[in-house]
Formats: structure tokens, C-alpha cells, sequence
């Protein structure tokens, strides 16, 4: 990695005292679905009261299934869709009442196909440098400089200046993407499965590339990703989001020796590593993934759960929170389990 | 009965395009024996897919294949007219593709795209066929199989469309089930659901399967043996222990060393990477495919084509002219010549 001019301070320590770089409080956004011609619509409510907490520097990993709302909350977080309710900060500040291009540049997106994320009618050069010219104030030599820097930051060619996104390889595309992404130097990147549509070999030069400009950048990731070993090798800390809430959000070291939520238990049975022997488990995740227009009563997880037990189906779990980190299950709060017993 | 199911041997299959001829499988040879799960990994390009499509003779109009054997319970496959090859597919061996929406007729009910192979294929009347339908729907965990069958592909989701797929092959109740990236668009819980199912109707309707995928994981915890490859040819090929317990080739090493094992590799440790691009597959390759990537490359790498050889006493083959070198000294030379 070369030398770039460094405009941030150094990166702030992980350590849990830095300050926070993003906090949502009980977010909520609701979507009204057509259930069809001349019938009314339907409230289906994708992000449901998260509330999460993401330090400065710090790696925090989203994980859950597809349709469990991670997309949503991150088109919150980037400031492309306002909140139902809930409040965010990005760095401090409210989200609310900022404008586009001053939350742009707080934060960026890194998404995950970089087949459609790219235009492919413009060079590379011009769509690394879009977010500068869109902010304003740069020559264009100026603009010429820093692509240039930024190109050479993320491991590409200066000779593919010129080059249009067709006559890349996937890795360069995703390359491109993060460059676009880091050019007008963020504070936070919200990385949607960054590697899902790459191969393996490529997967490992792009997760190596983002542990790099992280260190160098000192910059803050959300890791959206349904690979949990990804997630694993990348995030300090995990939330784990299941048909729109956090139902377990913990140290990543915790989360992985000591699974809680049954969910999050299913979640880690189902990662298939390549060690031959070990067969492929049984996640006992019986019925399919539930219709978020209809949300099962009381926990909206006890249908598809193993260890489900009197009160699960009709009283709604509250999170709890420890130093173990947060959980929102009946099996660990006492209180519940207490009343079902007498 | 003999056990051997598939028989490949020398397969070639190549297609023109405007600046030659893409060689995309060069030489591959591999036999499934029933109940055995063979799995054929690699990277995108690397041919594994139109290997799949070249056994059921499904290649794009302009692709050509040849082979020394191609067989199906000791019949030839190859050279037969077209319809005794549209017996076979949906009969004796049957296919099941990534994306279960593209592959399932979006006009046509669930019901009559499952009865469609068993009515084509057997004499029956369509009440057997439902009767068949209705247990396949069962057996592959779907519930309220009577009201599915009147519903339509949309109706249903990701997890579900591929199950039917599942179904639709096994209705004809064939000898090959040949796979191709079965579980790649589904969510992690799925996919293990989805496996798990596989692996168990492998079992007990004793049939050979093709498992196409890039995803080591996957191929590790089903597979009795995995054939690796690289560039259009196979580069290892061993029983899954072998492979993935002591690889010999520098590519399937370098392909493990690029995934993260939760609890084995340090967080936030620099991954392995394999440097470099696939070589273009139009034209010839003098000698090692994978020689422009690889750490080990001398001379002699690029000098003849490497041919595929065992180890001794053992079915575990490698297209590397260092690979005992390798294995003595720990993959630990690095006298490369640059």
C-alpha cells in the first residue's frame, strides 16, 4: 500500500471508549404492500425497532436471512429512505434534516454485484471520480490526481484509466466500487455482501484489501453479509437480525463459542467450512422462512424453533441485555420463565 | 447390474468464438458409481458447467463435444440419435439447475410440470403420476402437497422452487441425478436444508449424483469424491479426505488458504490469495494451465502438457509435475523462476 494523503486523524482505537460513529434508536420503517387489484393495502413493517450502536473504527457484522430487512436498515443508514420512525446519527449528527451529499459524504456503500453497481457506459476514471465532481470544488486535474491515488490505494492499474467496466474482471469491478466509495474519504463504509459475487480467490484479495484501507483509513465497516465465516474473520462485533428486528448482538469471539438466541444457534450450524468428515448438519429450522405481511404471534421466530416452550407463541420477547451482550429470547429472561412455570 | 453409473473419459468440448475456438473442457475423465457423490469444483470459467451440460447433451447449438467414453450404465451417450437421448434425460438421469425460477415454466402449474416427466417417460395414467407427485412432494418436506400442485411457480419461494426441482428430477426415479449449483441462490439455512435432503434421497433411492459448485464447504461435507478444475482441465481428483486433507496441487492448496474456517484462522489475519487471471482458454496452453498463477513454476512447468498421474497405491491424481517435491518439503520452495 502506498503513501496517501492522509486527511483523518489517526484511526481511533476499537476500544469500546472511542466515540460512537453511528446509533440508530428503535428504527422502524413500514411499507404499504398491494395484496392486490381493489384490495386494501397491508402495513409490512421491514426494519422493526432496532436500535444499534456502532463505534468509531469499529467492524460491526449484520447477518440473517434474505427478506430479514438488512437492505432496508442499510438504505437508512446511507440516508436513501427515511426512517418510519426512530432516530440516527452519523457521527453525532442527526440524519434527519441532513442533506443527500452531506451524508454521502459521512457514508458510503459497497455493493454486492459489481456487474450492475457500475455504469457500464462510463470509464473507470469517470466513475471513481463522480462523487467528487457531485461535491463540487475540484479541478478537473485535481480530480485526475486523486482517482489516480485512489486507483493505485486499492490495487488498481493506473492503465485502466481509460477502461470501461465490460473489460474488467469481477475483483477489479469490486475494486472500482471501493475506490468510488473511499474517494471522497467517508468516515463509514456499509459494505453489502462485498464478496457474495465473487469467487473465492477473488473473495480473499477483496476482504485483504478492506482490512487494509480500514487500518489505513481508520474507517468504520457495517458488514452486511450472509457468508458467516466472512463475517467471522472481519467483524469485532455481530447483530444478527431476523424478520426485522436484532434478536442477538454481541462480541464476535462470544457469538461464535457461545451461541444464544436459537436462531443465531441454526444461523452457525448451517456454515459449511471445507473440513471434510464433519457432514452437512441438521439446522432443524423446520418451516420456511415466514410471510413478513403476516408476522407470527409472540416471538416471530417460535415456528421455525427447536427449543420453543410455553410462552413463545403468544408473549412478545423483550431484549436483555448483559454484559454477554443483548438477546431477545424467553429462554434467558427469568422472569418469563417463571410465570410459565407456575 | 454393474455399480458403475457414469463413465466420462477424454471429454472434450469446445465453442467458436470470434477470435478462435474456445477449448472450455479439455480432457476431462471421471465415473460416478452408484450411491457415490462426485463433486466437480472449481472457479467461474473453469468448464465445470458445460461439463454437466455436455453428459445430458444439453450444449449450446454451436458447442461441440467428443469424447473417448461417455456412458450411462455401459451404453454409449454419445454418437446416439436424439431420440434415444431425449429417453434418457428426464429418465434415467435427470438434471436439477441453480436458479429454480428460470428452470420451472412460469404458465404451468407445479402439479403438471412434475407429471410431465413420469407421463412423457412411463406409461401411467396422470392419477399415478399425481399419486407420485404428491409422495415426492412429501418426501422432499413440503407440506399441503395436494394444494401445492395447483399453485404456480411464483406462488412459491426460493427454498421451496427448489425442492419441486428436486422432486421433478427424482419422479422417474433415475440412476444420475447431475446437480449444478444447487444451493447457490438460497439463504445459508436453506442451502444446509437443502444438502442435507439431497445427501439423504442419494441414500435411499441409491442413485449417483453430480454435484457441480464452486463452493469448497459444500463439496467437503457431501462429497465421496471431488474432482478439482482449473482452466478446462482436471487439475486434482481424490476422495474428499485426500483432497481436502492433504491437497497436492498448488491451486486446490492456494483455494483453501483463501477461505476463512471460523475458530482456525485468526481474525483479521491477511487471507491467502492466488494472484493473477485464468489464462484465456481460446487456442492452446503449452504445459501447466494454473503455471502463470503458481509460486512453484520452473521451467520444466511450461516446457510438455502435464499429464494427470496418482500417487502410488492410491486414486488420488494430480496434474503437477512437483507435487511429491511439494508434499516432502511442506510446499516450502520458492525458487521460482520469475
Amino acid at each position: 500500500m502506498s503513501t496517501t494523503t492522509a486527511m483523518r486523524p489517526e484511526p481511533a482505537a476499537t476500544a469500546s471508549s472511542a466515540p460512537p460513529m453511528l446509533e440508530a434508536v428503535d428504527v422502524t420503517r413500514m411499507f404499504m404492500v398491494s395484496q392486490g387489484f381493489m384490495k386494501a393495502k397491508k402495513p409490512l413493517h421491514a426494519v422493526n425497532g432496532v436500535t444499534l450502536s456502532i463505534r468509531q473504527g469499529e467492524v460491526v457484522g449484520l447477518v440473517g436471512e434474505s427478506g430479514c430487512g438488512k437492505t432496508t436498515l442499510a438504505r437508512m443508514l446511507l440516508g436513501l429512505m427515511p426512517p418510519s420512525s426512530g432516530t440516527l446519527k452519523i457521527d453525532g449528527q442527526p440524519l434527519a434534516g441532513m442533506k443527500r451529499r452531506a451524508v454521502a459524504r459521512l457514508v458510503q456503500p459497497v455493493f454486492q454485484d459489481p456487474y450492475s453497481s457500475l455504469n457500464p457506459r462510463k470509464s473507470v476514471g469517470s466513475i471513481i471520480g463522480l462523487p467528487l465532481r457531485v461535491q463540487g470544488g475540484v479541478t478537473s486535474e485535481d480530480e485526475k490526481k486523486r482517482v489516480h491515488e485512489m486507483m493505485e490505494l486499492v490495487g488498481l492499474a493506473r492503465r485502466l484509466f481509460d477502461n470501461y467496466p465490460s473489460q474488467l474482471s469481477g475483483g477489479q469491478r469490486q475494486r472500482v466500487a471501493i475506490a468510488r466509495a473511499l474517494i471522497n474519504r467517508p468516515r463509514m463504509v456499509i459494505c453489502d455482501e462485498p464478496t457474495s459475487a465473487l469467487d473465492v480467490s477473488v473473495q480473499s484479495q477483496i476482504l485483504n484489501l478492506l482490512q487494509d484501507l480500514r487500518r489505513e483509513l481508520g474507517l468504520t465497516y457495517l458488514l452486511i453479509s450472509h457468508n458467516l465465516a466472512v463475517v467471522e474473520h472481519m467483524a469485532d462485533r455481530v447483530a444478527v437480525m431476523y424478520l426485522g428486528r436484532l434478536v442477538e448482538q454481541t462480541d464476535t469471539d462470544t457469538l461464535f463459542r457461545n451461541p444464544r438466541h436459537p436462531y443465531t444457534e441454526a444461523l452457525l450450524k448451517s456454515v459449511l467450512t471445507p473440513e471434510p468428515g464433519l457432514g452437512v448438519p441438521d439446522t432443524q429450522l423446520g418451516a420456511a422462512y415466514p410471510n413478513p405481511l403476516n408476522m407470527p404471534s409472540g416471538c416471530r421466530f417460535h415456528p421455525r424453533c427447536a427449543r420453543r416452550f410455553g410462552p413463545c407463541d403468544t408473549i412478545v420477547p423483550r431484549p436483555l441485555t448483559s454484559a454477554a451482550g443483548m438477546v431477545e429470547c424467553h429462554l434467558y429472561d427469568d422472569d418469563v420463565k417463571k410465570e410459565a412455570a407456575a | 447390474m454393474s455399480d458403475r453409473i457414469l463413465t466420462v473419459e477424454g471429454l472434450e468440448v469446445s465453442l467458436p468464438v470470434p477470435t478462435g475456438t474456445l477449448n472450455a473442457v479439455q480432457g476431462v475423465s471421471f465415473h460416478v458409481d452408484r450411491g457415490e457423490t462426485v463433486c466437480i469444483v472449481g472457479e467461474s470459467g473453469c468448464g465445470k458447467s458445460l461439463t454437466a451440460l455436455a453428459i445430458m447433451d444439453l450444449l449450446p447449438k454451436r458447442g461441440r463435444r467428443v469424447a473417448r467414453e461417455l456412458s450411462l450404465l455401459g451404453d454409449p451417450i454419445v454418437g446416439v440419435p436424439e431420440a434415444t437421448m431425449s429417453d434418457l434425460r428426464g429418465n434415467r438421469m435427470a438434471m436439477i439447475f441453480q436458479e429454480p425460477m428460470t428452470s420451472l415454466n412460469p404458465a404451468y402449474t407445479i402439479g403438471n410440470q412434475l407429471e410431465e416427466a413420469l407421463l412423457r417417460h412411463r406409461k401411467v395414467p396422470r392419477a399415478k403420476a399425481r399419486e407420485r407427485a404428491v409422495h415426492l412432494l412429501e418426501r422432499v418436506g413440503i407440506t399441503a402437497a395436494d394444494q401445492r400442485l395447483r399453485q404456480y411457480p411464483h406462488q412459491l419461494s426460493g427454498g421451496l422452487r427448489q425442492r419441486v426441482m428436486i422432486a421433478m428430477a427424482l419422479m422417474t426415479g433415475p440412476d444420475l441425478i447431475i446437480a449444478d449449483e444447487p444451493t447457490t441462490a438460497l439463504d445459508v439455512t436453506i442451502q444446509a436444508q437443502i444438502l442435507h435432503l439431497l445427501a439423504e434421497l442419494q441414500r435411499e433411492f441409491h442413485m449417483g449424483l453430480v454435484l457441480i459448485t464452486h463452493d469448497l464447504g459444500v463439496v467437503a461435507r457431501i462429497a465421496t469424491r471431488v474432482v478439482v478444475m482449473y482452466a478446462g482441465q482436471v487439475v486434482e481428483t481424490g476422495t474428499a479426505t485426500e483432497v481436502f486433507g492433504a491437497p497436492r496441487h498448488p491451486y486446490t492448496r492456494g483455494l483453501l488458504d483463501c477461505i476463512p474456517i471460523p475458530g482456525k484462522t485468526k481474525r483479521g489475519e491477511r487471507l491467502g490469495t492466488i494472484p493473477g487471471m485464468v489464462p484465456s482458454l481460446v487456442g492452446h496452453i503449452q504445459g501447466c494451465h494454473f503455471a502463470g498463477r503458481c509460486p512453484f513454476t520452473i521451467d520444466a512447468c511450461t516446457e510438455a502438457d502435464v499429464p494427470l498421474t496418482a500417487a502410488a497405491g492410491s486414486a488420488h491424481e494430480v496434474r503437477c509435475i512437483r507435487a511429491d517435491e511439494l508434499m516432502r518439503s511442506g510446499f516450502q520452495i520458492v525458487e521460482s523462476v520469475a
